[in-house]
């Protein structure tokens, strides 16, 4: 496909590693924080490749994993109420406080896949009988489409389509994991699509800040490595700045119109991340002026629940970048993508998923 | 999840006052809410997540980028 095959060029991608090793006078930690990413960097072993010199940790870069336990919650009580809850394919499968998603369906509930927000709206239209829920799920990548949506309903007067909306933003995470003792982190990959969205402005904020390089870089393999090798040629000079390897797709600015969408939709809120904790700024709301298009304004008895983690998942440390999934007591045994204990397991970009898919039998 | 794909715009139209384009991923033609690019034009390269187009793809600065990386990596020791 083009644009996409010429960077998995085995090639360029040992070039690029090459130059890392050479360019490194010391190890360094790099942090990504994009799902994709992760799975790119085990299913390509770009890791390894790069591992006499850098450690890749894999941060909060799967929004279904981040999901909080009550969100889930909240659309199974509707799915159980009658509502059509929609949602990407993920979400069906990451288990709340009393099952998941497809469990609810199994029993009845009427619970869909759909490919877009818009298929959503339009499924509210043709259907005025039918209560119609999207659970919106995110990072700044997923929200223009569900912005776009939301604009769509509330512009024909749809009575019947809601959002449950739990949309997350990338660069307060960022900031915390970057303040936290636990974590050593050197340099960030920041999400490629995110930045296609949003632009660098935030991130030179939080480089000016920690004093640590972000490269906004993508997915494929030589994106990745190359992204790596700008880093560490930013971190062997002594240097803390924002720079752009995934330059196809982004521009310092970002998409204008796609951020005055957001603007026009939503509010920064403080939001809860699962297994990470209330991150402040770290989620969008709706708007006052689209309070219309909220099922937890329709149905606020759903609001104020907040259940508890099952104990044996680590989900929480994985997800700040403190424990390798292999290294956890549970990985493997008492849970695998079949049987999941937390999100990461279950997602096709969580990092225990990444592990278990391209690791199996790695020792920790 | 933040999966996007390229392909291109082949035919630009409205549904119910939202802009769309018909966008070419290989063979497969797709509807995409191209609201977030008001100047989008046929022929373009868009980058699409969940039926949404993201940005127009830089076609000139992806085919440079790997002009100078394939230079660096046949030149050895300087890649």
């Amino acid at each position: 496909m083009r644009l996409v095959d010429e960077y998995r060029d085995p090639h360029l991608g040992r070039a690029l590693a090459g130059r890392v090793l050479r360019s490194a006078s010391r190890a360094w930690t790099i942090m990504e924080v994009c799902g994709g990413q992760t799975h790119s960097i085990l299913a390509h072993g770009l890791d390894d490749l790069v591992a006499e010199r850098v450690t890749l940790l894999h941060g909060p870069g799967c929004p279904v994993c981040v999901t909080p336990l009550e969100t889930l919650d909240r659309a199974l009580a509707l799915a159980e109420r009658g509502a059509v809850v929609c949602s990407f394919g993920d979400m069906l499968r990451v288990p709340g406080s009393r099952g998941d998603l497809l469990g609810a369906r199994s029993r009845g509930a009427d619970v869909r896949v759909v490919y877009s927000p818009f298929d959503a709206v339009r499924l509210a239209a043709e259907r005025p009988d039918l209560s119609v829920v999207f659970l919106a799920v995110g990072f700044e990548t997923t929200a223009p489409a569900v912005a776009a949506a939301a604009r769509w309903a509330l512009a024909r007067a749809l009575g019947n389509f809601l959002l449950l909306c739990s949309h997350v933003r990338v660069p307060p995470a960022l900031d915390a994991i970057a303040g936290a003792a636990e974590t050593r982190v050197d340099a960030f990959l920041a999400a490629g699509h995110v930045c296609t969205v949003m632009g660098t402005g935030e991130y030179e904020q939080l480089v000016r800040r920690h004093r640590l390089p972000i490269v906004a870089t993508g997915f494929e393999p030589v994106d990745i490595l190359e992204g790596i090798a700008m880093a560490v040629a930013q971190l062997e000079a002594g240097e803390a700045r924002v720079e752009i390897q995934y330059r196809r797709a982004v521009r310092p600015e970002g998409n204008p119109s796609a951020r005055a969408l957001l603007e026009d939709v939503f509010e920064v809120v403080d939001r809860p991340w699962r297994g990470i904790g209330v991150v402040p700024g770290g989620g969008l709301a709706l708007r006052p002026r689209y309070a219309a298009l909220d099922a937890l304004r329709a149905f606020p008895e759903l609001a104020g629940e907040s259940p508890r983690e099952p104990a044996a998942c680590r989900a929480g440390d994985v997800l700040r970048g403190v424990l390798r999934p292999p290294a956890c007591p549970a990985f493997g045994r008492g849970c695998t993508p079949e049987h999941p204990l937390g999100a990461p397991m279950v997602s096709s970009e969580g990092a225990c998923a990444a592990y278990y898919h391209h690791r199996a039998g790695d020792p920790a | 999840m933040c999966l996007a794909v390229p392909g291109r715009v082949c035919e630009l139209y409205e549904e119910e006052g939202l802009r769309l384009a018909a966008v070419a991923f290989g063979g497969v033609r797709m509807r995409v809410c191209v609201e977030t690019l008001p100047d989008v034009a046929i022929g373009s390269w868009v980058l699409v997540h969940a039926g949404v187009a993201l940005q127009e793809l830089d076609a000139s600065a992806a085919d440079e980028a790997l002009r100078l990386l394939a230079e660096a990596a046949q030149g050895g020791g300087s890649a």
